[in-house]
């Protein structure tokens, strides 16, 4: 495995006083020659193992198994391993360097995740079905009666009160259930760009149900 | 939960959230304080909060604690 050098190693984070281990990592994943490969080597191999970990943890929930899932795991680590060498300058040493690895590993298995789920096309994104939403919830069918109105006027709110693009997120979302890693990539955006989007949202659809009746009015809490 | 409390618990937000871009900047020094048994909550509310209602940074917090607890070695 060949992964371009980075010698620009935080002279900040050297000098924070790191632990041992941690120091070793930084010391020979910038420095140069066989040192330097034995470290990546032995990076990539706890990449692959957590990697592997994380796919099995998440699994049981995806449509992904067997040789699909060991794949994503070492698409994961090796592309993990590239962002750790090219951002080795930026590891401030808030942590140990093995726990500011793994999260580039985990974060790349989210990212693959949602890209794997339009493997599986069929999800509308403009159409939003209704009829799932009580069960979404958790609304007992039986009780129709009362929950009906509520969420009659949820779905007022939703075309009344949303922007466009915070309905369709919305709509993407809570109706249709498209995981929020995946509406990331479909609209070529990002996670705290779509959650942020959701957030407001949500808020919204709260007050107008509150200003309603329909939701308690909270707002002289923290809401 | 009923559904009723079901929605109002989706619906409801906290000022405090700080979003999933600095919860994912921290979230390594913040999974090191849970893993120690300290007071990650208190020391960063705005984390915790943000954790608890998004399901992918929840889901990236508990995937990077698990890796933490298992360990690469």
């Amino acid at each position: 495995m060949t992964v371009a050098g980075n010698h620009a190693v935080p002279q900040a984070a050297a000098a924070a006083g790191l632990d041992a281990e941690s120091a070793e990592w930084l010391d020979a994943l910038g420095g140069t020659g066989p040192r330097r490969e034995s470290a990546l080597a032995r990076l990539h191999e706890m990449l692959v193992r957590i990697a592997r970990g994380e796919v099995g943890r998440r699994g049981p929930r995806l449509r992904i198994t067997g040789p699909e899932l060991e794949d994503l795991a070492y698409q994961a680590a090796a592309d993990a391993l590239l962002a750790i060498t090219g951002k080795l300058g930026q590891f401030r040493g808030e942590s140990r360097f093995t726990t500011w690895a793994y999260k580039f590993v985990v974060f790349e298995v989210s990212a693959k995740i949602g890209r794997h789920f339009w493997r599986h096309p069929g999800v509308p994104l403009d159409a939003g079905d209704w009829d799932r939403l009580p069960g979404r919830f958790g609304f007992d069918p039986a009780r129709e009666a009362e929950w009906r109105d509520l969420l009659a006027a949820l779905r007022r709110a939703v075309d009344e009160e949303l922007t466009p693009r915070q309905r369709a997120v919305f709509v993407a979302i809570v109706l249709n259930d498209v995981p929020l890693d995946a509406l990331v990539i479909e609209l070529a955006s990002s996670r705290n760009a779509i959650y942020k989007m959701l957030f407001d949202a949500r808020r919204k659809l709260r007050a107008a149900l509150a200003a309603n009746g329909y939701l308690c009015d909270d707002s002289s809490r923290r809401s | 939960m009923n559904g009723w409390s079901a929605l109002d618990r989706f619906l409801r937000t906290d000022p405090r959230d700080v979003g999933c871009a600095q919860a994912m900047d921290m979230l390594h020094v913040y999974v090191e304080l849970v893993a120690a048994g300290a007071p990650a909550e208190q020391r960063y509310p705005g984390i915790a909060a943000h954790l608890s209602a998004c399901g992918p940074c929840g889901e990236d917090f508990e995937g990077l604690l698990a890796a933490v607890h298992g360990g690469g070695h």
